[in-house]
């Protein structure tokens, strides 16, 4: 009964009760929206990391100082083969350490070809990486250690190259020597750099050295960078120390001579950009909130305005048998009734929000059901909440005195 | 059978150090069936004392017996209940819902209906209802026409139709003409008349005198007393205001 004496009031007023509903609608779509941002950017993250495999650690070589000029990280070979050996087989903490040696070049199939990364990598790099097959199969021993000339590609290589058709078996050339593809790679994503981790062509450690940038080569079994991956639930902070120090010891640096090498626990820094994003969803969902706030007090600006002005409407009612919690739960259902549908309405352009953001700002965003359920829940609240003291004031009327308002 | 009776009413309101009585130990009764004018000045206490038989309010002291029940003990939820099934209330600003249509702003009083069978209406029985009350005011053409969409006389006489809608045993009017022309005043008299005709007991608050002689009887205040209660001669002709 009380419903629909509310939706008629409602109906009556519609512009009024039109516009007391936007700010509920704004309130409720700002939060949806903003919450989807928030978790969106953290999803990116998340996956990042999960792209990135986890409890991972990698070395680099370091700078390399030529007559006061310092060259940046990787000009000095000072890493080896070995140092990764040496790692996995001395620290218990790391589960495996991957040597691998990176460059770029021209890749051909057929009449295509696409410049991409080429990684000379060992079996150990794709434990360390996390990377799984999706078709095709990893180097075997006789081709790491006789230089076989097979390759493991990525699949936006695979896309570029082979379009649909299947990569598996076919022989490319990479800068210009013919190598086999026995592998294809899943999809790995961006790296946290934005780089495209599956522009990728990985062929064996050996074959990289002795046939690819041997040209380039140093120091024997010199490698640009390790992968290491710890055990599940080691301590990366001792195994990094530990990590440290075997380099240290190895390389012969004593004293205070500085590392000529860099050791980066990416890991911790998704992590610590994980606590930033999340703090910074946090913030957008209670801006958001103040906005839902607002407009909670706009109802009750609209139901204080509706009290006075309904006041004979009250006085008539009372005098024909209404009693005061009729009147408290009329104007209390109306309120209800406005924050209920303009949160509906609010999810429905905060879906709409979403969408934009994502297909114009080319945002990362992720529409989850509990900041809906949350924006809806919190819209009733605000209704109840803001539209007690109103509906209140109208049920404390007295008959004669709200009959002789003027 | 007597309706309403009052016993030494006593109404005082305090406004700052004085004490102001708006009624001043009135004892009266009104049979069923009467058509009973209140009259008199403005500040004289006719008001308050619609005000209280209509049970819109409390007197300070005395008593108040209303259809065989003693309504000074109240409490507001009972009085409100009690309006609604006994008394028909007319303004003078008619004060229907506005935007609301006639058959709407009639059946009003049915949703707050609580005892008897007026409270086990359905939507539609309600609208029933309210449409028979609409035809007997003669308005039946009129059903979904809002209050902006009928003249004064018209919108009066929703007014009524809403009084009479929950069955009452007393229609109290309040200025009943005191917004209309007095051609649609003596429309609206005649239709009090004739419901009175039919056993309706009516009371008529006003301070004119051609609308009190359309009642058989008229009470005078002044002061917050009764100074004056006295049958009237018996009109020869409706429409006498001329």
């Amino acid at each position: 009964m009380n419903l629909s004496i509310a939706l008629q009031a409602l109906k009556v007023n519609k512009l009024r009760s039109g516009l007391t509903m936007l700010g509920i609608i704004i309130g409720v779509a700002a939060v949806i929206v903003m919450i989807a941002v928030g978790s969106g950017a953290q999803a990116r993250v998340k996956e990042q990391i999960a792209g990135l495999g986890s409890n991972l650690m990698i070395l680099w070589a370091g700078s390399v100082t030529t007559a006061g000029v310092r060259g940046g990280t990787g000009t000095a070979q000072t890493l080896v083969e070995e140092d990764a050996w040496a790692v996995m087989r001395e620290i218990s903490e790391i589960q495996v350490a991957a040597p691998t040696q990176r460059g770029s070049g021209q890749i051909v199939w057929g009449n295509s070809n696409w410049l991409a990364a080429i990684v000379g990598a060992t079996p150990e790099y794709f434990e360390a990486r996390d990377w799984a097959l999706i078709s095709g199969r990893l180097f075997e021993a006789g081709e790491m250690s006789g230089a076989g000339k097979v390759a493991i590609i990525g699949q936006t290589v695979a896309r570029e190259l082979f379009g649909d058709s299947d990569p598996v078996d076919q022989i490319i050339r990479v800068r210009g020597v013919p190598f086999t593809v026995i592998g294809l790679l899943e999809r790995k994503g961006q790296s946290m750099m934005g780089q495209d981790q599956d522009d990728i062509v990985i062929i064996p450690l050996t074959t990289a050295r002795n046939k690819i940038f041997g040209a380039l080569q140093g120091r024997i079994g010199r490698v640009s960078s390790i992968f290491i991956k710890s055990k599940d639930g080691a301590d990366m902070k001792e195994a990094e120390e530990k990590v440290r120090e075997l380099l240290r010891q190895r390389h012969r640096l004593t004293g205070n001579t500085p590392d000529d090498f860099s050791l980066r626990n990416l890991t911790e820094i998704l992590q610590a950009q994980e606590a930033a994003s999340k703090v910074m969803a946090i913030l957008l969902a209670a801006v958001a909130s103040v906005s839902l706030l607002v407009g909670g007090i706009g109802i009750m600006n609209i139901m204080l305005v509706s009290v006075t002005e309904r006041t004979r409407e009250i006085g008539l009612r009372l005098a024909v048998g209404a009693r005061g919690k009729d009147i408290l739960s009329q104007f209390l259902v109306e309120a209800i009734t406005l924050s209920t549908i303009g949160g509906v309405l609010g999810i429905l352009l905060g879906g709409l929000g979403t969408w934009l953001v994502a297909e114009l700002a080319e945002w990362p965003v992720q529409l989850s059901v509990l900041s809906v359920i949350l924006a809806v829940g919190f819209s009733a609240v605000i209704g109840i909440f803001f539209g007690y003291y109103p509906a209140r004031k109208a049920a404390s009327m007295q008959p004669i005195q709200a009959l002789r308002y003027e | 059978m007597t309706l309403i009776k009052t016993h030494h009413l006593v109404k005082t309101y305090g406004v700052g150090e004085q004490i102001v009585h708006a009624l001043d130990d009135v004892s009266l009764t009104i049979e069923q069936g009467e058509f009973v004018a209140i009259v008199g000045a403005s500040g004289s206490g006719k008001s308050t004392f619609m005000n209280m038989i209509g049970c819109l309010d409390q007197p300070s002291s005395g008593s108040y017996d209303l259809g065989g029940e003693d309504v000074a003990n109240m409490s507001s939820d009972e009085l409100a209940d009690l309006r609604n099934r006994r008394i028909g209330f007319i303004f003078q600003q008619f004060n229907l819902l506005a935007r609301t249509s006639a058959i709407e702003n009639v059946a009003l009083p049915l949703l707050y209906a609580r005892v008897g069978p007026l409270a086990e209406l359905s939507k539609e029985q309600r609208y029933e209802h309210a449409k028979q009350r609409l035809e007997q005011v003669g308005l039946g053409e009129r059903l979904l026409n809002t209050p902006a969409q009928l003249s004064g006389g018209q919108q009066q006489r929703v007014a009524i139709a809403r009084a009479l809608v929950n069955d009452p045993d007393l229609i109290l009017a309040d200025e009943p003409t005191g917004a209309l022309d007095s051609k649609t005043s003596a429309e609206v008299m005649a239709l009090l008349t004739q419901l009175n005709q039919q056993g309706m007991t009516v009371v008529v608050v006003t301070h004119e005198s051609d609308v009190a002689a359309y009642a058989s009887r008229t009470i005078t205040f002044k002061d917050g007393k009764v100074i004056d209660d006295s049958p009237n001669k018996k009109v020869s002709s409706l429409g006498g205001l001329s």
